[in-house]
């Protein structure tokens, strides 16, 4: 299915979506067509919004974010953000890493909440009610709690998977394995569409099966500026460059005007910059593989 | 100065959650002198990572090639933090006050913050789960309030704060953090001055010696030769 469609058949004004992806992997692609289709009043949620929540609240896409840690690694701030939450127009509702980790484990495993021993001693229950506590059964300890996170859509981008939607990742995993099971609709991008059999040929590779995949879209470089292991490296030089181009309301729209509004979808995006995959591109360091013989 | 002071603090054999900039440095540093069997975990999953390059961000590709093992973040903090098999976390923060409390979420009150920080990834959670906890900050009046504005990271488990100038440590008694060692040059005065409450000192303070010559050449040539996070 073209992203577009995918866009367009799984993507709903007021959804709650996950685009997923810690550092490694993150659907830039999925996030700019959801721009380009002008979906509205979207739940934002992710651990670490990254640029591309940045550039979706630009957008004015979001009506609220769920998050975790919103900087711009390395380099300072997602200043859309900033600006959204300091001027009042965006909603936030705010946990830590393990706390969203929690909650995605929560949805995957369609438990109403999760524990975890957390925030004692912390702000954090403050500022979001949500976070709650409750008594062992057993032992009388109290445990924090946070609320299952269900979302109506999640989007995963993965090496390779089959047409059917069994997707492998390897390198940095984040929670997309949790998020996608937790979701009512996925859908899976991929760097390379593959046999079924090179996916059984290294099945405990595959992260996310194609029995809870709602579409399949191919999109080579669909994750920059973020990275795809083995395939591409992570465009640091870009997110050093946002900074300046977030912190000013007018850079940032002809930023999405040229690269988002602008192109039809990635091809083109990648057309527009013809030296990116010369200076990314992955070297090669193959793994020994393994006997699965028996 | 920073990143050696840190290094010396890690014994070799140790598991470290290792954040992103100077606490990099410092481990990457301490593996390459004193403590060559210092274990590196990243809250992004690479376990028993060693990265060929300074990564820039703690999702770096580089700490996946060639580690010991990559895990799903709910590994990372279910089956390592929570289970208790990190001994140091390194935090810093836009504010640590007179409790070794951290604040990476705003400035001026929740609601209405005068700056809105990115909040606290896993600072929460490793502040309260590591064994001990290194801070690593530059001073200032403004890092260094009596009461920060918001708890991120509570400082219960705080054993040492490594500044530019000094050390600081929390007292037995009542966990404030009180002067506990000063870098050449530098007299308690200078350390003062930059921090909001009236700091109290060690009876006798330790002298923490400068970088090797063999430190300042790791540092230099090979863990940071582009000086992102070195500045001198």
């Amino acid at each position: 299915m073209s992203m577009q469609d995918a866009v367009a058949r799984f993507v709903r004004d007021g959804d709650v979506v996950v685009i997923e992806g810690f550092t490694h992997l993150i659907s830039f692609a999925a996030g700019h067509e959801i721009i380009r289709q002008r979906r509205r009043d979207l739940t934002l949620c992710r651990l670490t919004p990254d640029l591309i929540y940045d550039q979706m609240i630009a957008a004015g896409c979001a009506r609220k974010l769920v998050f975790s840690w919103a900087g711009n690694p390395g380099v300072g701030s997602l200043h859309a953000f900033r600006r959204a939450v300091e001027g009042g127009t965006l909603e936030i509702e705010e946990y830590s890493h393990f706390g969203m980790v929690a909650r995605f484990s929560a949805g995957a495993a369609r438990l109403p909440f999760w524990t975890l021993r957390d925030y004692t001693g912390t702000d954090l229950p403050r500022a979001n009610p949500r976070i709650k506590s409750v008594t062992c059964p057993y032992t009388g300890e109290t445990l924090a709690t946070v609320p299952a996170l269900n979302p109506d859509v999640t989007i995963v981008h993965a090496q390779r998977a089959d047409a059917q939607g069994n997707a492998q990742i390897w390198g940095l995993l984040g929670v997309q394995k949790e998020a996608a099971f937790a979701s009512q609709r996925v859908i899976v991008v991929v760097e390379e569409l593959v046999e079924e059999r090179v996916i059984r040929s290294d099945p405990n590779r595959t992260l996310i099966p194609a029995a809870i995949v709602s579409a399949v879209v191919v999109e080579p470089w669909g994750a920059h500026p973020s990275y795809a292991q083995g395939y591409y490296d992570r465009d640091n030089d870009f997110y050093v460059g946002w900074e300046a181009i977030s912190r000013d309301r007018t850079e940032l729209a002809h930023y999405l005007d040229e690269f988002v509004y602008g192109v039809q979808g990635r091809a083109e995006y990648m057309e527009k910059q013809p030296r990116l995959k010369e200076r990314l591109k992955a070297a090669e360091q193959y793994s020994a593989g393994v006997n699965y013989g028996f | 100065m920073m990143a050696t002071v840190a290094a010396r603090e890690l014994a070799d054999g140790e598991v470290v959650f290792v954040g992103i900039g100077l606490p990099n440095l410092a481990c990457n540093l301490a593996r390459r002198t004193h403590a060559p069997n210092l274990v590196l975990i990243y809250e992004s999953g690479a376990v028993g990572a060693t990265p060929s390059r300074l990564p820039v961000s703690i999702g770096d590709p580089a700490l996946v090639t060639g580690s010991l093992m990559v895990c799903g973040m709910a590994d990372v903090f279910q089956l390592f933090l929570q289970n208790g098999r990190i001994e140091v976390g390194f935090l810093g923060g836009a504010q640590v006050d007179r409790h070794g409390n951290i604040n990476t979420t705003v400035i001026g009150p929740y609601e209405r913050p005068k700056v809105r920080l990115p909040g606290s990834g896993g600072a929460a959670e490793i502040a309260i789960h590591a064994q001990r906890i290194l801070i690593i900050s530059k001073l200032s009046p403004r890092t260094f309030p009596e009461r920060v504005d918001f708890i991120t990271s509570p400082g219960q488990r705080v054993k040492r704060v490594i500044t530019d100038k000094g050390v600081l440590e929390p007292d037995k008694a009542g966990g404030e953090l009180v002067l506990a060692g000063l870098y050449p040059g530098v007299e308690a005065a200078d350390v003062q001055r930059e921090v909001g409450w009236k700091l109290r000192a060690r009876p006798t303070l330790a002298r923490l010696d400068p970088p090797s010559r063999a430190e300042l050449q790791l540092l230099r040539e090979v863990l940071d030769p582009q000086r992102l996070y070195l500045k001198s």
